[in-house]
């Protein structure tokens, strides 16, 4: 339950929440990345009042503007890498060549162009990590939410995603809210905003992140 | 064509579950077609029956004869065309199990009547010479074995005696609903020995009457004159279109016919729940992928066409894996059952049928596991374990 909460991203912003279990931040996420409905309050992103508008809309605004990036992946097993990232470009007007095209530039970008035709199955858990980043960046999307998107995985390929997140910010200027429990991912965010209780309680404004940008 | 690419690799990717599900479809939708046949064959007779020919019986029952001398009379009715006529003869031939309808007719009317049964000229004009000569189906001069010129002998039920024929044609139905597993034999062979036996009984008589009307759309009248033509004497009779008699038949089995085709339609529901219990399973381990799918801006149409697609595909192939073995299976039945079901063939209907019960099922089973998967929200779907 979130309860009189103010919070302001700015554009290119790299912010990471983090707080205990239960403590609202995904939930949070959820509602700024349009998967899940706030029952009052106002959600703006990119000007746009989300919470005023309907189902179908929705998932239009999504397909647009948010990327995502999930703690377990969640790449779709029948489809290889390159497809994986394609995916998001179905629902566009781009032609079959363009698709394979963005996917590919996509695949490039997180350094696993040499994988494209492998399925996640023979896919190590960082390199599934870095599909699904090329999935959440191909639409170039407003914002990408990440929700625990090293918590599945040791700490080398941990600091490698963390790196790619940080390059994506800072020479892509791609808005990125990440939800973490791991203090040295939170340090490559620019902002930490500390939760508990559904109330934000506090916000560090990592200093040497922002000089590494 | 991407949509087409993920329902064909989500449907293979439980190959034992998929072929399976499409074996019991398949079964079952065999079952259905197999049912549905049977009940086409029960209908044979009354699809077959032409819409120019009247059957005039005793008004009592078809166990009572009618005298030989109404013939003349119908003759001279108004709209009749032609008059044959004929009798039940039951013969037995070497056992009961044997079983076949045999006639004895007043052959060359009946043959006039009969344009469907087509048969050679040669062999038409050998079994219009000689009086023991009989005509046989195909179908039953295949199932024993006779050959033009065979002597068969039949043993009466309702005309005592043994009876001996000499097989002079064998006809081939015009048509695919035409019976070809009958005997038929000229009725003055019958007539004329049963005058020479002691007591004579059922010498003259016969079992109905054939009317041809000139006109179809006359039919109704012309079996009124025929009827008025014999009320309040000794044998009155009814009258009824062809279609009309053999329906009779029919509603006789009724009840029959209808615990089958009960029984058809509860084959396919039981497959539609298995196939539906399926695509819930299906679903339910899938539910974190479309909520992933949702998430990206993929709307709840394009879901229930992943959903509905593998279960259409499901039941498709399965469906046409039993189109493909109806024709095989209802021919080697069909042989197996000709002593009963002399027409049992696959109508165009029954495969027109099968296919879109296979289509209906899987749309069907697809409902459940869609409701199932958009009733979730997004984000408790990214949150769900298979």
């Amino acid at each position: 339950m979130l309860e009189g909460l103010t919070l302001s991203v700015e554009e290119g912003e790299f912010l990471a929440l983090m707080g205990p279990s239960g403590s609202g931040k995904s939930t949070l996420l959820n509602l700024i990345a349009a998967i899940d409905h706030a029952e009052s309050g106002t959600i703006r992103v990119g000007g746009v009042d989300i919470t005023s508008l309907n189902d179908r809309e929705l998932s239009r605004w999504r397909a647009t503007h948010v990327g995502f990036i999930f703690q377990f992946y969640n790449l779709i097993p029948v489809l290889s890498a390159q497809e994986n990232v394609e995916l998001p470009l179905i629902l566009t007007n781009l032609s079959k060549k363009e698709r394979l095209l963005h996917a590919t530039a996509a695949l490039r970008v997180v350094n696993l162009l040499d994988r494209a035709r492998h399925y996640p199955s023979q896919l190590s858990g960082g390199q599934q990590q870095r599909v699904a980043i090329a999935r959440a960046i191909v639409t170039d999307p407003t914002i990408i939410v990440a929700d625990e998107p090293t918590g599945d995985l040791d700490r080398h390929s941990a600091k490698d995603i963390l790196e790619l997140m940080t390059i994506l910010n800072a020479q892509h200027g791609k808005t990125i809210i990440m939800v973490t429990h791991d203090p040295r991912a939170a340090e490559t965010a620019h902002i930490i905003r500390n939760f508990d209780k559904g109330v934000l309680t506090g916000c560090i404004e990592n200093q040497h992140a922002a000089l590494k940008t | 064509m991407f949509l087409l690419k993920l329902i064909l690799r989500n449907s293979l990717r439980h190959k034992l579950r998929t072929v399976l599900t499409m074996l019991a479809v398949a079964v079952a939708v065999l079952a259905f077609g197999m049912l549905r046949c049977m009940v086409d064959a029960w209908y044979a007779g009354v699809d077959a029956a032409a819409a120019n020919r009247l059957i005039a019986r005793n008004a009592i029952s078809l166990n009572f004869f009618l005298p030989l001398s109404y013939k003349e009379k119908i003759r001279q009715v108004e709209g009749v065309a032609g008059v044959a006529y004929g009798n039940w003869f039951g013969g037995i031939y070497i056992d009961e199990k044997n079983f076949f309808a045999n006639f004895a007719m007043d052959m060359k009317s009946f043959l006039g009547l009969y344009p469907e049964f087509q048969l050679a000229g040669s062999q038409k004009k050998a079994l219009l010479t000689d009086r023991k000569g009989a005509v046989v189906g195909e179908k039953l001069a295949k199932r024993f074995g006779w050959k033009i010129g065979d002597t068969v002998t039949l043993r009466g039920t309702i005309f005592p005696g043994n009876w001996d024929f000499t097989i002079r044609a064998i006809y081939k139905g015009r048509d695919k609903n035409i019976d070809e597993t009958q005997f038929i034999f000229h009725w003055d062979y019958l007539n004329e020995k049963l005058k020479t036996m002691n007591a004579a009984k059922g010498a003259d008589s016969i079992g109905w009457y054939i009317i041809a009307v000139a006109k179809p759309e006359l039919a109704a009248e012309v079996a009124q004159r025929v009827d008025k033509l014999f009320k309040n004497s000794m044998a009155e009779t009814l009258t009824e279109t062809e279609k009309a008699f053999q329906m009779s038949f029919v509603s006789m089995t009724e009840t029959i016919l209808t615990a089958v085709q009960l029984v058809s339609f509860l084959v396919i529901f039981i497959i539609l729940a298995v196939v539906a219990n399926t695509m819930a399973m299906t679903a339910r381990e899938r539910i974190r992928e479309y909520s992933v799918f949702r998430s990206l801006g993929f709307e709840p149409l394009y879901i229930f066409m992943m959903i509905a697609g593998e279960s259409v595909f499901i039941t498709i192939v399965g469906g046409g894996i039993a189109i493909a073995c109806t024709f095989p299976a209802v021919k080697g039945f069909g042989d197996y059952m000709s002593a009963y079901l002399p027409v049992f063939n696959v109508s165009l209907e029954t495969i027109a049928l099968d296919a879109v019960i296979s289509l209906a099922v899987g749309l069907l089973a697809s409902i459940i596991p869609l409701w199932y998967t958009l009733k979730i929200r997004i984000a408790d779907g990214l949150r769900a374990i298979a």
